[in-house]
């Protein structure tokens, strides 16, 4: 990311660095997790699940800030997300390396 | 387990890592509740408020009507009862009255509140009883095939009036709020963190707390009305739903596919039925006045 | 056990069956009544309304009489004793939610002060009509208990009892009364607590992971837990398993129901409570209950003087019907006559016990009073022929 100039905080803030877990068999295919991720993290995947259903799948690894939106918006119980440790400092998710909006999730449409 | 073909995702997630999988039932999900319904979310965000307000979960009962809202109870690992129609709220001053350290949640549909509860709504209102009521309203009466409720709005259609509702509906805020509940707020199912902290804030409160959460019902309202899914709805929802905390009650009316003014309408202190029953007996009687005590009133050896 | 001294006003009164009656509920450990004004049984919550709050129960005055039934099943699941009182029209009101007691095995106690009817009928005075609707009014199968009480004094007895057979069968109990009853006033003595048993609310002894509260074990009855104790069960008015959930299929409806209905009736015999005069060698056998029973006294003596054997059963126990009972006497009399202020309901319980072996003579009141002894006479006579 470009600063115009460096925050005074820029070595202390960590961006959240979250993994997506997902219950396959639980989910009924309503594509909210997918509509509503800040980061785009899921897509609708092409496969099925037992019940017949196109369950989501993680498309940008690496991306998930652990905001738990997905967690929090699914009807089913199928998805959340767990924190990893390793949220890195410089306001950079580490292991983004396309320069998307990394530091802080842009306004969620959802708050 | 998983038959994803290019999904990156763990196949074999124990279902109750999920982390609000303590306040479910696991032994009954998958739930019966239509791809893209709403009333999961809320329940979510419900499970998620309680976790995260501290109280005592051995001491909150949840009790529900019929509906498709009506089955929360039998998903939540909480004290739970599935009374008859309309029926909740009195079930509840039962148990508040029966046991006063109870926190007694109401949780059910536009109709089965508003219709056939309607005056139990109102008189638990003007009564102050200490109960949180969260009303799921998705416009129609959903369980039995989509018929009209008293909140489906004017044009819209349902099985039972197939050329369009001319019923004027209710405006439930205010229908609250007239009535005297002292904490009344109304969201939609995408406003889910701010869904969230107006339960924990409920939670903390006493008297008549009166939450209504707009939900999308995907296979009879969109689909009577051709507004797509409930994924259309809760587009919808993005789009034209209005936050305007303490707007006046009166004018949060719903047209059809019209704006939804959401917030905080009215948070008041005001003492609750019990306050108001203990302080005047207290007065009237004096120390001659035994109230039942919080435990309840079961005489044991 | 022996049952809270808070609730039990010792003495010898002078009271009115209404009043007799809360003084009973409050002795066997009610402590929640909701209810919902209408004559005549209105006095019951006035009493209670007073004396409650000196004696840590609450009450409260619902909006209708759905909400009572409702608010009184709710309370019940707290463990606390609840009941709740009414009339003929409120009784219709209240089908809904006894039938969601039966269904969810839940003690309470129901008090139907009948009065005339159908619909508004006649409010102030007495009528015996609602019997069958005490049996059979909630829609679906199940079983309750009812009791009729056919003085002040019984009706502070038997509400004692009522409390203590819907603890002991985990069924709602309907007591009823009649206007005649209810508005009569004569003396109750009230004996100390220590003499009055109570069977309390019994809990479970499981704990929260392993109970529950469907499961039976070969008993008839679950066993129960309060709302707040951690156990975090599940109970609904849908046909349900073992677990409180439910389930939607035919056997379930057979293991479900089926014990709703068994618990009562396997037990009939042990529930039967009635009092007989004179029964030995009479020829004809009066059939009766509630305050029709003292008038029927009159016209058995009447009958007496005119060199007729004649003999009473008085029903306390009015459901489940005392099947064995009946049939025994209709072995060994001439005639069943069944005296009672409806146009025939109980006399349809005699006349199928009865099966043909004797005739069971209805003499039927429309309601607004009492029997003639005279007519009463007439139809023992009559039934001799």
């Amino acid at each position: 990311m470009k600063y115009w100039r460096k925050p005074l905080d820029f070595g202390q803030v960590k961006v959240p660095r979250g993994q997506v877990r997902i219950v396959v068999d639980r989910c009924k295919g309503c594509g909210f997790c997918v509509e509503y991720c800040p980061k785009d993290v899921l897509a609708m995947s092409k496969g099925f699940n037992r019940k017949g259903y196109h369950p989501p799948e993680v498309v940008r690894e690496g991306e998930c800030v652990n905001c738990e939106l997905c967690e929090m918006i699914c009807p089913d119980f199928a998805i959340y997300s767990v924190a990893l440790e390793d949220g890195s400092a410089g306001g950079q998710a580490a292991g983004a390396t396309d320069g998307a909006e990394a530091a802080g999730a842009p306004a969620c449409p959802a708050q | 387990m998983s038959t994803v073909t290019d999904a990156r995702v763990e196949d074999t997630i124990p279902e109750d890592e999920h982390p609000i999988a303590p306040f479910l039932r696991m032994d009954r999900i998958p739930h019966i509740w239509c791809p893209t319904c709403g009333i999961g979310t809320v329940v979510k965000c419900f499970a998620s408020a309680l976790q995260e307000s501290g109280v005592d979960v051995n001491k909150v009962s949840i009790v529900s009507g019929i509906g498709c809202t009506g089955r929360v109870a039998g998903y939540m690992k909480l004290d739970a009862f599935h009374s008859t129609h309309g029926r909740a709220i009195p079930f509840a001053t039962g148990l508040k009255l029966g046991r006063p350290e109870l926190l007694v949640t109401v949780f059910s549909g536009d109709g089965d509140l508003a219709g056939i509860g309607g005056n139990h709504f109102i008189h638990a209102a003007r009564r102050r009883m200490d109960l949180l009521v969260v009303l799921v309203n998705n416009f129609i009466y959903g369980m039995t095939g989509g018929q009209n409720a008293p909140t489906t709005p004017l044009t819209a259609r349902s099985s039972t009036m197939p050329y369009g509702n001319f019923e004027p509906p209710f405006n439930l805020p205010h229908l609250a709020a007239s009535s005297g509940a002292t904490y009344v707020a109304r969201w939609t199912c995408l406003h889910i963190r701010r869904l969230t902290r107006s339960f924990k804030e409920a939670i903390g409160r006493r008297g008549f707390r009166f939450i209504e959460v707009i939900a999308p019902c995907s296979t009879l309202y969109a689909r009577l009305n051709k507004l797509g899914t409930g994924f259309d709805l809760m587009r919808f929802y993005h789009d034209n739903s209005e936050i305007r905390h303490g707007a006046p009650t009166s004018e949060v009316d719903i047209d059809f596919q019209g704006r939804i003014i959401c917030g905080k309408f009215v948070d008041q202190q005001k003492p609750t039925f019990l306050d108001l029953m203990h302080d005047h007996y207290g007065k009237m009687l004096g120390d001659k006045y035994v109230p039942m005590p919080p435990e309840g009133g079961w005489i044991h050896e | 056990m022996k049952t809270d001294p808070a609730g039990v006003l010792t003495g010898s009164h002078y009271l009115d069956g209404d009043f007799a009656c809360a003084e009973g509920a409050m002795a066997a450990g009610c402590r929640f009544v909701a209810g919902y004004p209408i004559t005549p049984s209105t006095e019951v919550v006035e009493r209670i309304s007073r004396r409650f709050p000196r004696m840590g129960g609450t009450f409260i005055q619902m909006e209708d009489e759905l909400a009572s039934m409702a608010a009184v099943v709710g309370a019940a699941w707290t463990g606390t004793k609840s009941m709740t009182v009414t009339s003929g029209p409120g009784f219709s009101l209240m089908m809904e939610n006894i039938g969601l007691a039966a269904m969810m095995e839940t003690p309470c106690v129901v008090v139907n002060v009948q009065r005339g009817g159908p619909s508004t009928g006649l409010p102030t005075m007495v009528g015996q009509a609602d019997m069958m609707q005490a049996r059979w009014g909630s829609h679906g199968d199940y079983e309750v208990i009812a009791l009729s009480p056919e003085s002040p004094q019984e009706a502070f007895d038997l509400t004692i009892e009522a409390f203590n057979l819907a603890e002991r069968y985990r069924v709602p109990v309907l007591m009823m009364m009649d206007e005649c009853v209810g508005h009569m006033t004569e003396k109750v003595v009230i004996p100390p607590a220590e003499r009055i048993d109570i069977v309390p609310r019994r809990l479970t002894g499981q704990a929260p992971p392993d109970f529950r509260p469907y499961h039976v074990n070969g008993q008839d009855i679950p066993e129960f837990a309060r709302a707040g104790d951690g156990y975090r069960f599940h109970t609904t008015g849908l046909t349900h398993d073992e677990r409180g959930y439910p389930v939607m299929s035919g056997d379930c409806q057979e293991t479900c129901v089926r014990r709703l209905v068994e618990k009562i009736r396997d037990h009939a015999d042990d529930i039967a409570r009635y009092e007989e005069q004179d029964v030995e060698g009479a020829d004809v056998v009066l059939v009766t209950y509630g305050i029709t029973a003292r008038v029927a006294q009159m016209a058995m003596e009447m009958a007496r003087e005119q060199g007729i054997k004649v003999g009473m059963i008085r029903l306390l126990v009015v459901w489940p019907f005392p099947e064995t009972r009946i049939r025994e006497l209709a072995e060994r009399v001439k005639a069943l006559v069944v005296p009672e202020i409806n146009y025939g309901q109980v006399v349809l319980e005699v006349e199928r016990c009865a099966r043909g072996r004797v005739p069971a003579v209805l003499v039927p009141h429309g309601g607004g009073g009492v029997h003639d002894p005279e007519r009463i006479v007439e139809a023992v006579v009559g039934a001799l022929r």
